[in-house]
């Protein structure tokens, strides 16, 4: 497997709090890894800096490397704009914009530039069924994002961000705010999803990662405990640690 | 399983008895708002209606009150709306688009936004002299309907920007998180997501703030609006009236006459006020219903 993301002893600081220490990975393409880890371990902050958007959290400090197809996405030659759009995201909660299904599709092609509405119908076709929406929707997507249920929703935030042709799609604890049915169903849809994408999810729920995920890294207290196969790491962890959380004695 | 017992029926009828007399007093004080409204209304109506004719809008300013109008002061109020409200929608906006979008959270943003709501409280009168002294001498804009309108202009930008401002933090931030995701700039995201979401808010701030610019007199007192006027203002740097002023003008004569022209000119303002209010409801449900 080739690698896409790559990080070398990075350190990130929300003002004093060290959110980060000497955190070194490397990311497989084309494969589902989960960051696992109690709150406030470190693992939504690392999935932030992969798209930059600690930049947005004044007094975030970072050193080391964070490297996206071998280009150090700090340095001067990436625009956080082309990086955004190249590594999408999905968040916690669904947060469609209060607008159409098809305008909150099409609101990121139109950010970048693109006017003709066929060639908009047809991205908006495209994501929607990538994200196994399009044969719930197709009748209505002039109704607001808002009339759906909040699997869907989250589906179409998925669409949403699959509509700019990510590399990268990474996912927030995309299922926490969601039923086990709705959850089930973005899980299949990840596994779709791999073949193309990248993924990289956050998730407090150490079956879905053990359910869907090649990869998982165990996060505590800012550091990497553990990062192996799947399998490995919840059949036979190599470190106490993570023993003890996949068991559940705390988390 | 504890028995029911009569003392805590005996407690919660105490309770309940506290919480209708507390019921009856916050409807007493709600009342006695809409109440001195009434009054005013039936007080203002009963003596303005014989002069609500149209030759109160079609009539300039009279010694005579039989053929005494205020069409050069509706006129004049209107002109000066006109120019109030995208000259303070523009900047008003842009000021709280900077301050709550742009602008880092340190000291120097403090000391802004602690200075515009002291603004927001500042006395009308203290404008007026501000007017005087920048636009009316500095400008030399002389006592011009620019003039007014500038110096109403700076009355209402902090009421306008506080509004905004409260509007764009109500805009919730999973949606700016949500643009900022797919690659949008800061621009992008304010003026397709953020602005979209908080214009009801802004709308409702503006017309809210324009019904404040069209009742204040004391800045145009300030700055020399003139209270006979017998034209209408043709350039932006004619004299004006307008209708608090011709208000005034009318009260302060010693004929009843004119008292009830008063009268007259106070329900003229009052239905301004009451469509500037009504435009504010409807235009906040048809971009709600928009969503």
């Amino acid at each position: 497997m080739n690698t896409i993301i790559e990080i070398d002893k990075l350190n990130l600081f929300y003002s004093d709090f060290h959110a980060l220490r000497n955190v070194s990975l490397e990311i497989p393409e084309k494969a589902i890894t989960a960051f696992i880890g109690p709150s406030g371990c470190g693992k939504s902050t690392l999935l932030r800096t992969f798209n930059r958007m600690n930049d947005m959290i004044q007094g975030t400090r970072i050193e080391g490397v964070c490297a996206i197809g071998g280009t150090d996405i700090y340095s001067d030659e990436v625009d956080v704009e082309t990086l955004r759009k190249r590594v999408g995201m999905v968040f916690q909660q669904p947060n469609p914009f209060p607008k159409s299904i098809y305008d909150n599709i099409a609101y990121g092609p139109r950010l970048h530039g693109i006017k003709d509405r066929k060639k908009l119908d047809e991205i908006v076709e495209t994501s929607l069924r990538s994200a196994a929406l399009w044969e719930e929707v197709k009748d209505h997507l002039k109704r607001s994002a808002f009339s759906i249920s909040g699997g869907q929703q989250q589906r179409l935030c998925i669409a949403r961000a699959l509509a700019v042709e990510p590399d990268i799609l990474l996912m927030d604890e995309a299922t926490s705010a969601l039923d086990p049915i709705s959850t089930l169903k973005i899980e299949e849809l990840a596994q779709e999803l791999k073949d193309r994408y990248t993924i990289v999810m956050v998730t407090h729920n150490m079956h879905q990662a053990a359910r869907v995920s090649q990869q998982t890294v165990f996060f505590l207290n800012g550091e990497v405990v553990e990062y192996s196969d799947t399998e490995q790491l919840f059949s036979n962890p190599n470190d106490q640690r993570t023993e003890d959380y996949i068991s559940g004695r705390f988390g | 399983m504890k028995e029911w017992k009569q003392d805590d029926r005996k407690r919660v009828a105490n309770r309940r008895r506290m919480d209708t007399t507390l019921k009856l007093l916050f409807l007493a004080a709600t009342s006695i708002g809409i109440l001195a409204l009434m009054v005013l209304i039936i007080d203002i109506v009963m003596d303005g209606l014989g002069h609500f004719t149209p030759d109160l809008f079609t009539n300039y300013p009279s010694r005579r009150p039989s053929s005494a109008g205020m069409k050069s002061a509706i006129v004049g109020s209107i002109y000066m709306l006109l120019i109030i409200l995208p000259v303070s929608f523009v900047f008003g906006v842009g000021a709280a688009i900077y301050l709550e979008e742009y602008a880092k959270k340190n000291r120097l943003t403090r000391i802004f936004q602690l200075n515009i709501s002291t603004l927001a409280g500042v006395p009308s009168i203290v404008y007026g002299i501000l007017g005087l002294t920048l636009f009316v001498r500095w400008f030399m804009l002389e006592r011009s309907l620019i003039s007014g309108a500038f110096t109403m202009t700076l009355l209402v930008l902090p009421i306008i920007i506080v509004a905004a401002q409260e509007a764009l933090k109500a805009v919730p931030k999973a949606r700016r998180d949500a643009s900022f995701a797919l690659g949008a700039t800061k621009w992008q995201t304010v003026s397709r997501s953020v602005l979209p979401s908080a214009l009801p808010g802004i709308l409702t701030g503006v017309i809210l703030a324009m019904s404040r610019a069209i009742g204040e007199t004391a800045p145009l007192v300030m700055i020399g609006a003139l209270t006979y006027v017998a034209f209408l203002p043709e350039k932006l740097t004619d004299q004006f009236t307008v209708i608090p002023i011709q208000i005034y003008n009318w009260i302060s004569r010693p004929q009843t006459e004119f008292h009830e022209l008063a009268a007259a000119g106070i329900m003229v303002l009052l239905i301004m006020l009451i469509i500037m209010n009504i435009t504010a409801v409807l235009l906040r449900n048809k971009f709600q219903k928009n969503i």
